[in-house]
């Protein structure tokens, strides 16, 4: 594909940033991604912002990071979702040959509302709604769905969160570096069974840029690129009676396409590392299987061989995941821009030895929908 | 992957009314849908991706974009959710052909939805703006409307006369449109009787809640000239979506749809609009808007709008005949709106639009418009544009 | 068609809060409000232009604004409507009070327009350029309901 990333930008994610509105956190975000590629808003042709009315509390919430995000005098639009579809939005725009550098961003404050209000509402007002269902109560019927037909272990999900919150350490932006053992989430407060608490990730603030330029910009820069390679996203069924949840149908279908578009044929050998949406510890599992990147139902052994561990064969999450800070909205984008620094070999004591890697983002209840980056260090 | 000519080559529509009981979200969705395949004599099979979009808060639905699958057709298809408020429908139009014109995609699904009975309109839209400093006095759509109104009418010296004059011809249009919610004829006279909801906009200067959907299918050259023998053809597409704060609203102009305009124009060579374009289907929500925006989009000078209204030449058979739909004073599902706007155009275009069919259109533009004071614009073409 | 009765099911009193934070910026505008009645605007060091109200960005310049200034209290009418229809007011689930006026407010010293009520009880004085004067709740919360509402002072 003929486009690549040349800017990134994070703020630190933290737990609540009272002092900064989503302006604010946005304009951080986009002057660093700006820097990055050594840009100037001048240089941006058209902009995506991405967020959520109900996470931001507010209707047309694109129109609060507008100024902060330079749409001011450019062609401009906004996604509604995960941070990745933003990307693939905005990967879209830069390939029309309408536009040669698209700024996307996105923004979220677990901070100010109340995640299991918003995502109660994302279940079917008429038929779900009044069980009272939110995020993590689905989840935990997904968690034991995927343990009961594949086998993996209470202790498996632990391991994946130890390892997140270990690789955290090494991550300035990470909300929550720490070290932790198996016992310490299996003893810890069990919220929706068998989801213990350091299962869970928190809703966190932060705010990601990313700036995706065509092959022609490119050239005519001295920023480093990190080339896109194969982008895609598909949803399942909407009810979640209609899926087989122990299964993540769209994801592998999502990976399939997008390894077939970057010529991939066999992504457990051709992929260096990988950012994925551990909301909770089980869907990292779930998902690498999902992705290709495990064997179906064997994600749990394959870590504790310690095949994902940051000097694994195949590191998963080696900033800490969404499991060390989970900024709904962002949190795809900032898999991406991971998953650049690591390309970019800046990403300083969390980096890997890669050439090669994938970013991931979800939408909607348990994995209903997701996307899927393949990004590399060479054109 | 590159720039590729992309064409809308099926449109559907709901028959748009106040109240859709019979029907959930996802079944009215679906009708849309359904119509827009037939019309492209399609299969859902045939579709690659869908783009979806509404308003959240008018239904209270969180990720509707997974929520409407059964009705979308997105079942293990690419779905993604764009939303940027009363834009919404024009904004799901560009980025559907931003996905053709990409490579990423042959064929799009374009779908835009509001079931406005299922919520207090008014309400939901006063949350739209910043809670903090907005959203107190506030009043919905029409206050910052009528707010727009009351700054022109200082600034030119048009009066309420003028505006209903614009919701007399809309009012009109649309007996000839079978998809409208409202089609009855009115008078200046009871225009001007009707009740005052915020001067100086009057009950029947404005659009009313609707429930409804529409659905538009793009696709790329090769794919378009098979399906159809007459593909509308996306020229350009251009938008401003300017402030933050309403305080900051430069009020009595539109400049978003001035600047977008400019952009549009600039793009695809027009550099005469009311000489070269044949029709617009312009989001506009209510009846002065038909005179400031026409100036803002370089039709007629400053403050000449409602001269040129007067003269009849944007009625029907008249030089450049707006809304032949009856727009969005007929009928304002408004997550569907600004993608009704971009289907009558395509139906214009591609010379499908019955018995509101404005003959030997070229050129046509259609708009959206949100109450943030944004714009969107498209300019349809019976020709291909060059590349 | 059968002939069928449409159910509608209605979602309660279902209420989604949220704690919106308002930013240095923010918080800056309000302590001054609350403490003592007076208004601070920023200004941008590129354009000059003074925003209320008080910002992080100029959208115009795409540059950090820092200089804050102080605007008001009194002001002009820049326009408004008297809003004559009932709604449902999201911020309480009742009905607004109507009519009502909506003024957006050029406050002296400012370049851009602060949105508060207007008191109507004379809607003959009520015009563009009308110069308006804010009446101050007795109680002091820090919130923009510490204005009442402007008033003609012409």
């Amino acid at each position: 594909m003929e486009a690549a990333i040349i800017g990134v930008g994070m703020t630190t994610i933290e737990k609540c940033k009272v002092g900064e509105t989503y302006a604010d956190m946005a304009w951080e975000a986009v002057n660093k991604a700006l820097n990055d590629a050594g840009l100037g808003i001048e240089d941006i042709d058209n902009v995506i912002t991405t967020s959520s009315d109900f996470w931001d509390g507010r209707t047309i919430s694109c129109m609060a990071v507008g100024d902060a995000s330079g749409v001011r005098y450019k062609n401009c639009s906004a996604v509604e979702g995960d941070g990745t579809f933003g990307a693939a939005y905005a990967l879209a725009r830069s390939l029309s040959g309408d536009y040669k550098t698209t700024l996307v961003t996105a923004h979220s404050k677990g901070s100010e509302g109340i995640s299991s209000i918003i995502t109660n509402a994302a279940f079917d007002p008429i038929y779900e709604r009044g069980f009272g269902m939110d995020m993590i109560s689905a989840c935990a019927m997904q968690a034991r769905a995927y343990m009961n037909a594949t086998g993996t272990t209470s202790e498996q999900l632990a391991l994946v969160s130890c390892k997140n919150h270990k690789n955290a350490k090494d991550n300035p932006y990470a909300q929550l570096p720490m070290d932790i053992t198996v016992k310490d989430v299996l003893s810890s407060e069990m919220i929706a069974d068998p989801l213990h608490k350091l299962d869970c990730s928190p809703v966190s603030d932060g705010s990601c840029a990313v700036i995706i330029a065509n092959a022609d910009f490119v050239k005519k820069i001295k920023a480093k690129p990190v080339w896109i390679k194969g982008v895609a996203f598909c949803s399942d069924a909407y009810f979640m009676g209609d899926r087989d949840l122990s299964k993540a149908k769209a994801l592998e279908e999502a990976a399939k396409k997008a390894y077939s578009m970057a010529g991939i044929t066999n992504p457990q050998k051709e992929i260096n590392v990988a950012e994925i949406y551990d909301a909770f510890s089980y869907q990292e599992l779930m998902w690498l299987e999902g992705l290709g990147l495990a064997d179906y139902g064997k994600a749990g052994l394959m870590l504790e061989k310690g095949l994902f561990n940051r000097d694994g064969k195949l590191p998963v999450n080696p900033s800490g995941g969404l499991l060390s800070g989970h900024p709904v909205i962002a949190a795809g984008l900032y898999r991406i821009a991971e998953v650049v620094l690591q390309l970019r070999g800046e990403a300083g004591g969390r980096q890997v030895d890669a050439k090669r890697g994938v970013a991931h983002g979800v939408n909607g209840l348990c994995g209903q929908s997701h996307c899927v980056w393949v990004l590399d260090k060479e054109k | 992957m590159g720039k590729r000519r992309v064409a809308i080559v099926g449109t559907g529509q709901t028959h748009h009314r106040s109240h859709r009981p019979d029907v959930n979200g996802q079944e009215l969705i679906h009708e849309a849908v359904t119509r827009a395949l037939e019309d492209a004599d399609l299969s859902i099979k045939n579709i690659d991706a869908i783009v979806i979009g509404n308003m959240d808060h008018f239904e209270g639905i969180n990720y509707v974009d997974c929520w409407s699958i059964d009705g979308s057709g997105g079942y293990h298809k690419p779905v993604i959710k764009l939303t940027t408020g009363g834009t919404t429908g024009s904004t799901l139009a560009i980025g559907g052909y931003h996905f053709v014109a990409s490579g990423m995609f042959d064929k799009v699904l374009i779908i835009g939805w509001e079931k406005n009975s299922e919520s207090d309109t008014t309400g939901a839209i006063t949350t739209a703006f910043d809670p903090v400093w907005d959203r107190l006095v506030f009043a919905g759509a029409i206050s910052g409307l009528a707010v727009e109104a009351q700054s022109y009418m200082a600034k030119y010296g048009a009066t309420d006369r003028d505006g209903a004059r614009v919701s007399v011809r809309d009012r009109k249009h649309a007996c000839n449109n079978p998809y409208a919610q409202l089609r009855k004829e009115v008078t200046l006279e009871e225009v001007l009787a009707s009740p005052m909801l915020a001067d100086p906009i009057h009950l029947l200067d404005v659009c009313p809640r609707t429930d409804g959907a529409c659905a538009v299918i793009m696709a790329s050259e090769d794919y378009a000239e098979k399906i159809t023998s007459t593909p509308d053809w996306i020229w350009a597409t251009a938008n401003r979506h300017k402030y933050t704060y309403l305080g900051d609203v430069n009020w009595g102009e539109l400049d978003s749809m001035a600047e977008a305009s400019k952009d549009l124009f600039k793009k695809c060579g027009i550099t005469e609009p009311r000489k070269q374009i044949d029709v617009i289907e312009m989001y506009q929500p209510y009846s002065f808007a038909g005179i400031i925006w026409i100036e803002d989009m370089g039709i007629v000078p400053r403050g000449k709008g409602a001269e040129y209204i007067w003269s009849g030449a944007t009625d029907m058979g008249g030089e450049l005949p707006i809304n032949p739909s009856g727009g969005v004073i007929a009928c304002n599902p408004i997550g569907a709106t600004g993608l009704i706007r971009c289907a009558e155009a395509a139906l214009q275009v591609m010379g499908k639009a019955q018995s509101r069919q404005v003959p030997d259109v070229n050129f046509a533009v259609s708009t959206g418009f949100g109450g943030c004071m944004w714009t969107d614009m498209i300019l349809h073409g019976k020709k291909k544009p060059n590349l | 068609m059968e002939n069928i009765e449409y159910i509608i099911i209605e979602s309660g009193k279902a209420v989604q809060p949220f704690n919106y934070s308002v930013g240095m910026y923010g918080s800056k505008f309000f302590n001054e409000l609350k403490n003592n009645r007076r208004f601070l605007g920023v200004r941008c060091p590129k354009c000059n232009k003074v925003y209320v109200p008080p910002r992080r960005v100029c959208g115009d310049c795409f540059v950090e604004m820092k200089e804050f200034v102080e605007v008001g209290p009194k002001g002009t009418i820049g326009t408004f409507t008297i809003l004559r229809f009932a709604f449902i007011d999201p911020e309480t689930g009742t009905q607004k009070p109507i009519p009502y006026g909506y003024g957006f407010i050029q406050l002296d010293g400012a370049d851009t327009l602060f949105q508060h009520y207007i008191d109507v009880h004379d809607e003959s004085k009520v015009k563009i350029g009308a110069r308006v004067e804010p009446v101050f709740s007795d109680e002091k919360k820090g919130t923009i309901k510490d204005i009442l509402y402007f008033r003609v002072i012409d």
